[in-house]
């Protein structure tokens, strides 16, 4: 859906341009296709490490793991396994939700989805890349931390 | 061309540990190859119309006018727009990359880009929605509105804790490409 969007404005973006300025167009395309081979060879090593990492930590295997502890320890461990792996949204929501009615904690399910999204273990040699060791990490941290918040707030607010 | 495979040193690694797992482990092996084929399948859809669009925005948008909505002086406008452009995203979060490079390119404040970055990666609508047809109404809406707080929070103490120097040193590798 986004992706059709995407290629919708772009597309129509790309026509606006070529009726208005062929060789602003073609510099333009230039432009697109050096910033995308210029990072290509860290995006590969990125998604070779995805997949390496969505072998062995498999939402099965996921789910195996954040059954297993409550408490602030339960926290802790859900917290790692959401910033380490990388599941998209539409299998993540899905699995929380049988987890927790399953029996897992709130606070439990809350730190996962959070540090899930906003924490990119291994997509940091590619932040890296555009921002540098120090942002990437301070990010990083920060909303590893953030998410333990936003969980306790999450805990207090849905029962 | 030795120069470029050296370029792909990383990559290329880890296909070999990929082929490695294959040899010792085949059933695993496959898995893998399998979930790499698929992340390449989904880059090479995703990420075509970014970078694109990055392009025109190159060529067609005067820094000034980014700068007049996005740069240092565009206040709390600024940072409303920031966390508007990473909401109505969706796609994974290494596609905000390159945006927030063309950001920093046209002279974007160093802190709008880090709340895009942090908006993109947790606050897309998209994904809020499925996530409330997932969990609930209560728990994607109680995360999304307390991470907008989280988010600009912590941009702003990232931006304290980066010096001038440090800044300079990251726009300056995205002002070619």
């Amino acid at each position: 859906m986004f992706t059709l969007l995407a290629y919708a404005l772009a597309i129509g973006c790309l026509v606006v341009s070529l009726a208005r300025d062929r060789d602003r167009t073609r510099t333009a395309f230039r432009k697109a296709v050096a910033a995308f081979t210029g990072i290509l060879p860290d995006f590969a090593a990125v998604l070779g490490i995805v997949g390496l990492v969505l072998t062995f930590l498999s939402p099965k295997t996921v789910a195996g793991l954040i059954g297993a502890g409550t408490g602030f320890v339960g926290m802790v461990i859900t917290s790692l396994i959401g910033a380490v792996t990388l599941i998209p949204g539409f299998v993540a929501f899905p699995l929380a939700k049988s987890l927790l009615d399953r029996g897992a904690g709130m606070a439990q399910i809350a730190v996962f989805v959070s540090t899930l999204m906003m924490v990119g273990f291994v997509t940091a040699p590619l932040e890296i890349r555009y921002f540098g060791k120090k942002v990437t990490i301070l990010r990083n941290g920060l909303a590893y931390l953030y998410s333990f918040i936003v969980a306790f707030i999450i805990g207090l607010v849905v029962r | 061309m030795v120069r470029e495979a050296l370029r792909y040193r990383a990559f290329i690694l880890i296909i070999v540990a990929d082929v490695a797992i294959w040899a010792v482990w085949p059933s695993a092996g496959v898995t893998v190859l399998r979930h790499t084929f698929s992340n390449f399948a989904q880059m090479a859809s995703v990420l075509p119309p970014v970078f694109l669009l990055i392009g025109l925005l190159d060529v067609w948008v005067p820094k000034e006018t980014l700068m007049r909505f996005l740069g240092d002086r565009s206040g709390f406008l600024g940072v409303a727009i920031s966390i508007v452009l990473g909401a109505a995203a969706a796609g994974p979060l290494y596609a905000a990359f390159p945006v927030a490079a063309i950001m920093m390119r046209k002279g974007a404040k160093f802190s709008n880009v880090i709340v895009f970055l942090g908006s993109w990666s947790t606050l897309k609508i998209p994904m809020v929605l499925f996530e409330a047809s997932a969990l609930g109404a209560r728990f994607a809406i109680t995360r999304w509105v307390a991470s907008v707080l989280g988010v600009t929070a912590m941009a702003l103490i990232i931006d304290r804790a980066v010096t001038k120097d440090e800044k300079r040193a990251i726009y300056a590798r995205h002002e070619m490409i």
